[in-house]
């Protein structure tokens, strides 16, 4: 049981916590801080995992850009009736249910391909330089279809966003 | 590090389904949001310790996209929660039921 263990561990838990409390909040900010801690969380079990690049751009994009970005729309979209979330039929959990019951199927299966597998120390893997060589002599064609579907989500937001010129008048 | 690598998938299915849960069950849709990103983000983790387990960068690739979509699918669904408050002065789900048959 070495430190790094340790710390993954302690990181795990406050992961694991974090989104328990994120996903039970009635108040929409409360929930989005909560997950901010999570995802600096899990931004630190990728360090540990050998991703110290993911590690940054989990901090950077996710906590920094994606939950800024939805805690000025929570504040901008202000809710008079927010909806009070009961316990619900058990017809609602069903896909749930079923989703989470897919993947712990798949997680057995890889499991139990090679049981008692142990996760080795990170030899050479994993630095930024590595990681852009990968990216941009094997994957250069996903980047240009993310970057083709960042700038169609881009226009997509703007024109769904826009104010609506028949609104304006009846206001 | 050593850890078990049944360790690292347990916490990604076990954040998957808090994410699912999430997602199907509460009736705000910035909850259901926060839902789908804690789910896409468990994604991340199962394939960052894939990354790990098999000594290949091509999982944390696959990861770094899983992020990049999200970004995207977050910022087209903002949006949209705009647009539906606009109509239904609401983020209740609920209320977006026109093409229900």
């Amino acid at each position: 049981m070495t430190v790094l263990n340790i710390i993954f561990y302690i990181a795990a838990a406050i992961v694991i916590s974090a989104t328990g409390l994120a996903i039970t909040r009635q108040s929409t900010v409360h929930a989005v801080c909560y997950l901010v801690i999570s995802f600096m969380g899990t931004a630190v079990l990728f360090y540990l995992l050998g991703a110290p690049l993911l590690a940054a751009l989990e901090v950077i994009i996710y906590a920094g850009g994606i939950m800024v970005l939805f805690l000025f729309v929570v504040m901008m979209v202000k809710d008079q009736q927010s909806p009070v979330d009961r316990p619900s039929r058990i017809k609602k959990w069903l896909p749930a249910i079923i989703l989470t019951g897919i993947s712990a199927v798949m997680a057995g299966l890889l499991v139990f391909a090679d049981p008692g597998n142990r996760l080795r120390p990170p030899a050479v893997m994993g630095t930024p330089q590595e990681f852009g060589l990968i990216l941009f002599q094997e994957y250069w064609f996903p980047v240009e279809i993310v970057s083709l579907l960042l700038l169609a989500a881009l226009i997509g937001a703007l024109y769904l966003g826009r104010r609506e010129a028949r609104e304006e008048d009846t206001r | 590090m050593t850890i078990p690598f049944t360790h690292i998938l347990f916490l990604a299915i076990l954040l998957f389904a808090m994410g699912a849960a999430c997602a199907m069950t509460r009736k705000n849709l910035f909850m259901i949001l926060i839902g789908v990103e804690v789910m896409l983000n468990a994604a991340g983790i199962a394939f960052v310790a894939a990354a790990m387990r098999w000594q290949d960068m091509n999982g944390q690739v696959m990861a770094l996209f899983v992020m990049t979509v999200a970004a995207a699918e977050i910022a087209v669904a903002l949006a949209l929660i705009v647009c539906i408050r606009r109509r239904t002065r609401s983020t209740n789900a609920n209320l977006c039921s026109l093409l229900k048959g």
